[in-house]
């Protein structure tokens, strides 16, 4: 007599400890083996978008913040790229300069966030608090540089709120001086854990097809072998001047584009910022931060793309202007969103546990996907 | 010890319930409200943290005041819930723990029973643990708890057979299941501890340590398993299953659950210690016998018997805060694949080496 068996339908979400904010999975299980991922998205809508239309240039810059909040500079930076490009706007080189350390500290920041998150999915609780603490000093720059630690309004269109705290350049070599000893600490603890490997080597992976075809890019990308990084390939602000390497995976531990390969390319990205900002830090030049902000925007009719590489990938504004003080229409390319997508083509057939370790991997924030 | 109450009580009933409250009282939830404390300050230390502060003296009332949280806390049980399954598995979860101790030999006085067939009841007894954990994921009509009670009833299973070839080495060479007996066996020193081939001096003993060294280190892995520690937590595993069996339990009946966690490790590293460490000899003489005190004697193997386990728990914490978890088809290939084979083939070669 056969035994009459059913596939389990389960909910993940959205409130679950592992799903990264409030992202809701359908999972169809068959025993513990997923056959089918459906992402429900859309608990954390703003309608960023919309209210664009309703509000000026200068004053969309701190809702950029509030869209991917672990990389709030990042965002901020791109839309000021996308502005500059609109209006025409030639920004000081110390402004650029700034801007390029903030962006780089702000990646660290994050890849911190996604590698101390994604040991906790695995079950290593401890690396997860050794990133917080070393994030915690990043958040203390950046409060010594606008006050806020975590939705800044800094980078504006044309310029910087303000200039840099006077300690900041010495506080900011302390840190990679601190910082470094700490990777690798981690790195000893939890990257080239046997177990660590164990769980993601081989899971999760994402073919460098599939990855082109869905519109993935940033770490996720890289980690399937593609060099593809907007500060090398489409360099923007004053990326071209600094020497640093675009890290791939290489399969190293298991197949070319498995999640550990994406979480490796994230600890060498750490590493490659520093370098930038090491540099940067070193060819800091005098001037004045304010002198391009613009006292009013208002574009001529046209429509503009700006995309800068975002700890995520790459984020992108596509903005209408009407000629008016607000815009017609912002759209945002957000990269986590993109990356969502592969999630049900990467867990097909593995077990629940493996979903969890894929969706750290792709280490994706919702307030992006949402808006 | 069920002797000492008797002539005091004159009661067969009385001593007998006096025998089972009494570690219990003396010792579980003492250990527990201790443990607790130990690994939340191991995890804060482990991870640049200083852990609870605020209640006591670095924090050392924090347990209690968690304790007196957890009895007022609202016991929930939901609609659909199998009310009587689901009130009755941590009573058998606890039991199965709780009723591990009553043959562990704290000292040569103080064994709550001192039966012959020691070690098969405790094996016996904390299997009862699965029927409980299968009840609480069955009873919470919830299909986290169902993931994680299946794969707990898998690991254990799994785990209990390693142990059990283990166990059996040291019974061929012992040829007792007394865990009293065996602790005396290996009085003297610490070489003459059973990891140390046991006592005496003989070819036999030194052939037997590195396969002494192997079975130790099999127990320890799967008695990890049979608590569900890291890195096999996977039934609690809460960054997929919220918190697995018990993720529909709150108030006591948590606490419940909790204790018998707590309970359970040091339970498991009874066995280990009892087995593999001299139980509770101490491995550098008496100060008993240097002053010509025996009345301390017992005392002092106390002390060593508690100092061993607790050493081992703090290993286990120390694993738990360091290592990630395996996956479930992971743990069991560790098992399957890996322990049971060296298991038994250090079995037989311990077999062939007793009968030389």
């Amino acid at each position: 007599m056969a035994i009459r068996t059913e596939e389990m339908v389960l909910n993940m979400g959205p409130q679950h400890p592992s799903t990264h904010g409030v992202l809701r999975l359908e999972l169809t299980l068959e025993g513990e083996i997923v056959t089918n991922v459906i992402p429900h998205i859309g608990y954390l809508h703003r309608c960023f978008e919309k209210h664009c239309e309703a509000m000026t240039y200068p004053q969309i810059v701190p809702y950029t913040d509030r869209m991917d909040y672990l990389a709030s500079m990042s965002n901020e930076f791109g839309y000021a790229v996308a502005m500059e490009k609109l209006l025409g706007i030639e920004v000081p080189e110390r402004v650029q300069y700034i801007r390029v350390i903030m962006a780089e500290l702000q990646r660290i920041a994050s890849h911190l966030v996604a590698l101390g998150t994604y040991g906790a999915d695995i079950g290593a609780f401890t690396p997860f608090l050794f990133c917080f603490r070393d994030r915690e000093k990043i958040l203390n720059l950046f409060e010594i540089t606008c006050g806020a630690r975590l939705l800044y309004n800094y980078i504006w269109v044309g310029g910087l709120s303000h200039d840099i705290h006077p300690d900041f350049v010495r506080k900011t070599r302390e840190f990679i001086k601190e910082f470094r000893p700490n990777l690798k600490e981690t790195n000893d603890l939890l990257t080239h854990n046997r177990i660590f490997i164990d769980r993601t080597a081989n899971v999760g992976i994402l073919p460098i097809e599939t990855a082109i075809n869905f519109g993935v890019s940033g770490p996720n990308l890289r980690g399937s072998g593609m060099k593809w990084d907007i500060r090398k390939d489409d360099p923007y602000s004053v990326y071209h001047k600094f020497d640093f390497d675009i890290p791939v995976g290489d399969g190293r531990n298991g197949t070319v584009g498995d999640s550990w390969d994406r979480y490796f390319v994230r600890v060498q990205e750490m590493e490659e910022s520093l370098k930038i900002i090491e540099q940067a830090l070193d060819q800091l030049p005098e001037g004045d931060v304010t002198s391009a902000i613009p006292k009013r925007i208002k574009p001529v009719v046209g429509n503009v793309y700006g995309r800068v590489e975002n700890p995520r990938g790459e984020l992108g504004y596509f903005i209408i202007s009407d000629g008016s003080t607000s815009p017609y229409r912002v759209k945002v390319r957000a990269p986590s969103f993109v990356s969502m997508q592969v999630l049900n083509e990467l867990c097909k057939g593995h077990m629940v546990a493996d979903v969890v370790a894929i969706l750290g991997s792709i280490d994706i924030v919702l307030g992006e996907i949402d808006r | 010890m069920f002797d000492l109450f008797y002539k005091l009580t004159g009661s067969e009933i009385v001593s007998g319930v006096i025998i089972s409250l009494l570690p219990l009282f003396l010792f579980i939830l003492p250990f527990a409200l201790f443990a607790v404390l130990l690994e939340r300050k191991v995890s804060a230390h482990m991870q640049d943290r200083l852990g609870p502060m605020r209640v006591g003296y670095h924090g050392i009332f924090q347990t209690i005041a968690d304790i007196l949280k957890l009895i007022q806390k609202e016991d929930i049980v939901a609609k659909d819930n199998d009310k009587f399954l689901f009130n009755l598995a941590p009573i058998i979860v606890f039991t199965g723990s709780y009723a591990a101790f009553a043959v562990i030999p704290f000292s040569s006085y103080f064994i709550g029973s001192n039966i012959n067939l020691g070690i098969f009841y405790i094996v016996a007894i904390t299997s009862l643990a699965v029927v409980g954990i299968l009840m609480a994921g069955w009873a919470s009509n919830n299909k986290y708890s169902l993931l994680g009670s299946m794969r707990s009833v898998a690991q254990i299973i799994s785990y209990e057979i390693p142990t059990i070839l283990v166990i059996l080495s040291i019974v061929m060479i012992t040829g007792t299941m007394n865990l009293n007996t065996l602790s005396e066996m290996q009085t003297g020193y610490f070489w003459n501890w059973l990891i140390f081939g046991g006592p005496g001096l003989s070819l036999t003993k030194f052939l037997l340590i590195p396969f002494m060294f192997i079975g130790f280190l099999i127990i320890y892995i799967s008695t990890l398993a049979e608590v569900n520690r890291t890195p096999f937590d996977i039934p609690e595993a809460e960054s997929e299953l919220v918190s697995g069996y018990h993720t529909e339990y709150s108030g006591m009946k948590f606490a419940m659950f909790f204790l018998s966690e707590y309970a359970n490790m040091f339970a498991v590293s009874a066995i280990v210690v009892a087995l593999f460490l001299g139980g509770y000899q101490s491995p550098v003489g008496y100060l008993g016998d240097l002053f010509n005190a025996p009345w301390l004697i017992p005392i002092e193997q106390f002390f060593w018997f508690t100092v061993k386990g607790v050493s081992f728990v703090f290993v286990q914490m120390w694993l738990r805060w360091t290592l990630p978890r395996l996956r479930v088809d992971q743990l069991m290939t560790t098992s399957w694949k890996y322990l049971i084979p060296i298991a038994f083939f250090n079995l037989i070669i311990i077999g062939i080496i007793t009968l030389l």
